[in-house]
């Protein structure tokens, strides 16, 4: 299995063996993060420019990480310091951006399809860090990097996620990526958060927490995005605490050995109570640090593909 | 292509023998030493040596795996190199490691390789162990245990082949004509 | 000055003609029709020798957007006018969303007097429902019509208020005059792709096809309800052709059109986020193609219009949700249409019905015929003729196209406004 791809834009166009493929690959950078010296010459010479339209600390710092244990250069770009406050366009800055000759550009944008734009124009390498309500592909490849960790396996699963699905991209990634593997997938939440059409997608919909939580061996709570107007589609976060926030009480339903993972940002005590967060069962920080080895894989893999 | 058997498996036995004792001999046992394979063959070679030693010395001497692909300094001009993982389950620092290879050519692949033990921790010596030396060095890196000298001609090319990979013991030499 | 087209095969639906038959015009009319018609060569006649090719009124549209005032980067009358005549349109009705919109007489008449000047077809303005197509004044409508407007619409901006609707649809009854409604319910259309399988897989906002329905039924309700006339603009949705088509029986001053892409494309294109596939309503589903056929087939849908949205590159080049909506369709809209009859869905005459007499009698102008002493517009047209897009060919301003690249068949060679040749294909020699 080579990989071929210049950018990685979507879970969704991937085969299972490229997903596999960048599994294992992260299993070999893994290492380099346990070293005294976290540090390869790998990608020594290379530049990766991280553009982001949205706040992030987590991906972003992730991404950086990930880009300087491989001894890349990195360069951050940040909506509001860049020109994109002047009414430049997307295109412009990517173009201006690549004069410059980076090798990959990792962009987080608040509209879905804006790293495609890029890929259609730019030489460089271009991945997704998180596009509108669209995709966030690292994040669906760090989740089941972990699933396959903590479960030793990434098929048969059952995978329950919950919360606003509608307009979640971290659901989406997960449920194509999980799908390509054969899982039982979930989704629960309130149906103003479902969107129309999700039973297309193979997945089985559960508006009762507590019947969806059933013997599932995974179980994933997604933010309320309230910067995506992700409010408006429920009375209050008092009552969506109520009804689909993640509590203690929850655990005994699903298996025994049940994971609880979480992409972060976590509003405590809305989509997660600090018990679940903080309990046995979380693997939430382990997502974090598996991220900057499946970052770690990417960029070698996008890089280092065969011309 | 033409193929020539330089050793076969009961000489590659000897060889491999004549390496444990060369490196007991010049350590002076085998206390404070330790044994990393280059992957792949090297693995198998370094796995070989420790069992070796073992039946001489009656001691378990650490061994690790290292996979040299994120240290090369052609990555960008292979074929899609994969990266396989790096198992080294001790302290480098203070011991004498050994690293073992089955061919020697440029020396890059070694040089790649003492970065990247050294990258790890503070060896109290790194010495080389192959199987076969194929003298056509393109940096000042020599091997400290050898098996065999063999100066290749143009077209030929030297294979040590392995029965846990390839199914069959022998060093054998390809000519394309 | 003299035309004589001859050999050609004359189809006009208007006076049910389709034969072979020459056509002769003098001055601004047709003077002569007739098997075979001789002139005399002092006469200085430009010759067509339309053998083997259709000659028919042209084409009138009667929904596209010229951009001027305002936005004269986009497009202008001139450039606007030019596309269209290209395409084989020879009337057209522009929208009043220019800058500033035209919702009173003053604008009328520079826009007539702008196309009376630059214009290479017949330009009919469209005024706006209300003041600066806000949904909340209605705009002077009587002088408007005064001053040259055919119809009115606040197109883009659909009348959220039923009750201006209801006043609008009562007042425009003293001018005999259409209201044309792009339906679309806008607290339902917040999003920028219609709500299915793709916008879920795009992540991208989705409009349901409900927030079309609703409007839909709503205004033809209203319609019937004060006797007036509507007509609804661009129908994309199984839903809305069937309400239409219950509509039709109970009330005979209901009439629709749909424009070339929503037959031709669906949903599923925007999965390439390529924002050339952003439309306003946005392109729906396999079903509701194949709805919008059936409909065309069937008569529901009276008229085929472009909705000519010319954009400058700057604003379809960006983020699929910001982008702006529209296609520059003067140039393709015609030979994707003529993709209906290759694919036996409508014969020439029924395509041609809707796109010249059908379109005529709602906007009750006296063009879209083709019989002696009428108004020469006339286009003659080669239904087999395989050409590529290519929208750097386009001579309208606007490039944006979702169909660079593909192979049509069917094209249009020449145009006559008012017995004056005003287009030409460059590969067509006149006289062979």
């Amino acid at each position: 299995m080579d990989w071929r791809r210049k950018d990685l834009l979507e879970i969704r166009e991937l085969s299972r063996e490229e997903i596999l493929l960048v599994l294992d690959t992260a299993e070999s950078f893994k290492e380099v993060s346990k070293r005294d010296i976290k540090k390869v010459p790998t990608l020594r010479g290379k530049t990766i420019i991280t553009l982001f339209f949205e706040p992030s600390t987590r991906t972003r710092t992730s991404f950086e990480i990930a880009a300087k244990r491989l001894s890349a250069d990195t360069i951050n770009i940040s909506a509001t310091t860049s020109s994109v406050v002047k009414g430049e366009t997307l295109k412009d800055t990517a173009l201006n951006l690549e004069s410059m000759q980076p090798d990959v550009i990792v962009i987080r944008h608040s509209l879905a399809g804006a790293p495609h734009i890029l890929s259609k124009i730019l030489n460089s390498s271009v991945i997704n860090a998180g596009d509108g309500s669209h995709e966030h592909p690292t994040q669906a490849l760090l989740d089941l990097f972990t699933i396959r960790e903590k479960k030793g396996k990434i098929e048969n699963l059952k995978v329950v996620i919950v919360g606003d699905i509608a307009h979640s991209r971290v659901a989406r990634s997960n449920i194509f990526c999980l799908k390509k593997f054969g899982n039982e997938v979930v989704c629960c939440g309130p149906p103003s958060m479902i969107p129309p059409y999700l039973d297309t997608l193979g997945v089985r919909v559960e508006y009762k927490l507590e019947s969806a939580l059933k013997d599932a061996d995974v179980i994933m709570a997604l933010r309320i995005q309230k910067e995506r107007g992700g409010v408006s589609f429920i009375p209050s976060l008092k009552e969506y605490a109520t009804f689909y926030g993640l509590k203690k009480e929850h655990i005994s339903l699903a298996k025994d050995d049940v994971i609880i993972m979480h992409p972060g940002p976590m509003n405590r005590g809305v989509e997660i109570t600090d018990e679940v967060a903080d309990g046995p069962y979380s693997v939430i920080l382990d997502q974090v640090e598996n991220g900057v080895a499946v970052r770690m894989a990417i960029l070698y893999l996008l890089l280092g593909r065969e011309q | 292509m033409d193929k020539i058997l330089i050793l076969g498996k009961k000489a590659l036995e000897r060889v491999v023998n004549r390496i444990c004792y060369e490196i007991l001999e010049r350590n002076q046992g085998c206390h404070n030493l330790s044994l990393i394979g280059i992957r792949t063959r090297g693995v198998h070679i370094a796995a070989r040596i420790k069992e070796r030693i073992k039946a001489i010395e009656n001691v378990d001497v650490p061994l690790g795996v290292l996979d040299i692909t994120m240290y090369r300094d052609d990555i960008f001009k292979l074929k899609f190199p994969k990266v396989r993982k790096t198992e080294i389950p001790f302290n480098v620092n203070n011991i004498v490691v050994v690293l073992v290879d089955d061919v020697i050519h440029t020396g890059r692949t070694t040089r790649a390789a003492i970065d990247a033990i050294m990258d790890i921790g503070r060896p109290k010596k790194i010495q080389l162990a192959v199987i076969v030396d194929r003298n056509e060095r393109e940096l000042p890196i020599h091997p400290d245990y050898t098996g065999i000298l063999y100066r290749v001609s143009t077209g030929e090319e030297v294979l040590v082949r392995l029965k846990e990979v390839d199914g069959v013991d022998e060093v054998i030499v390809t000519r394309s004509s | 000055m003299k035309i004589l087209i001859k050999n050609g095969r004359v189809i006009d639906p208007a006076t049910n003609t389709d034969s072979q038959i020459d056509v002769l015009i003098e001055g601004s009319r047709i003077s002569r029709l007739a098997k075979k018609i001789n002139i005399k060569s002092h006469d200085k006649p430009i010759i067509i020798d339309a053998k083997d090719l259709v000659v028919c009124p042209g084409l009138i549209d009667i929904h596209c957007h010229l951009r001027e005032p305002g936005y004269e980067y986009k497009e202008t009358i001139r450039t606007g006018t030019f596309s269209a005549v290209k395409g084989g349109f020879t009337s057209v009705v522009c929208m009043a969303n220019t800058d500033p919109v035209n919702d009173n007489k003053s604008v009328t008449e520079f826009i007539v007097r702008k196309a009376k000047e630059e214009g290479f077809c017949r330009v009919l303005p469209c005024g706006s429902v209300t003041k600066g197509l806000k949904g909340e004044e209605l705009s002077e409508i009587g002088e408007m019509v005064t001053a040259g407007i055919v119809a009115i619409s606040d197109d883009g901006k659909p009348v959220k208020n039923a009750a201006i609707m209801r006043r609008a649809l009562e007042y425009i009854k003293a001018f005999s005059i259409p209201l044309i409604s792009h339906c679309e319910e806008p607290d339902l259309s917040t999003g920028c792709v219609n709500e299915g399988i793709f916008s879920l897989l795009a992540g991208l906002e989705g409009n349901p096809p409900i927030a079309e329905e609703l409007m839909v039924m709503r205004d033809i309700t209203i319609a019937r309800y004060v006797n007036s006339k509507i007509h609804i603009t661009h129908v994309s949705t199984e839903g809305s052709v069937r309400i239409i088509r219950e509509e039709k029986e109970k009330f005979d001053k209901v009439t629709c059109d749909t424009c070339p892409h929503y037959f031709m494309l669906t949903d599923e294109s925007i999965l390439s986020f390529d924002a050339n596939f952003k439309v306003n309503p946005p392109l729906r589903t396999k079903k509701d193609v194949e709805a919008i056929k059936e409909a065309l087939k069937e008569g529901v849908i009276d008229i085929i219009a472009t909705d000519h949205a010319p954009h400058e590159m700057t604003s379809k080049d960006v983020e699929f949700a910001i982008a702006s909506s529209g296609i520059s369709g003067f140039e393709t809209a015609f030979s994707l249409s003529l993709s209906l009859f290759h694919d036996g869905i409508l014969d020439l005459k029924d395509l041609i019905k809707k796109m010249t007499i059908n379109p005529a009698k709602l906007i009750n102008v006296p063009y879209g015929v083709l019989s002696e002493g009428k108004v020469a517009d006339l286009i003659v047209f080669d239904p087999y003729k395989e050409w590529v897009v290519n929208k750097d060919e386009f001579v309208s301003k606007g490039k944006n196209t979702p169909f660079h690249g593909w192979k049509l068949k069917g094209k249009n060679l020449i145009t006559i406004v008012g017995g004056k040749l005003v287009y030409k294909d460059p590969d067509f020699i006149l006289e062979k």
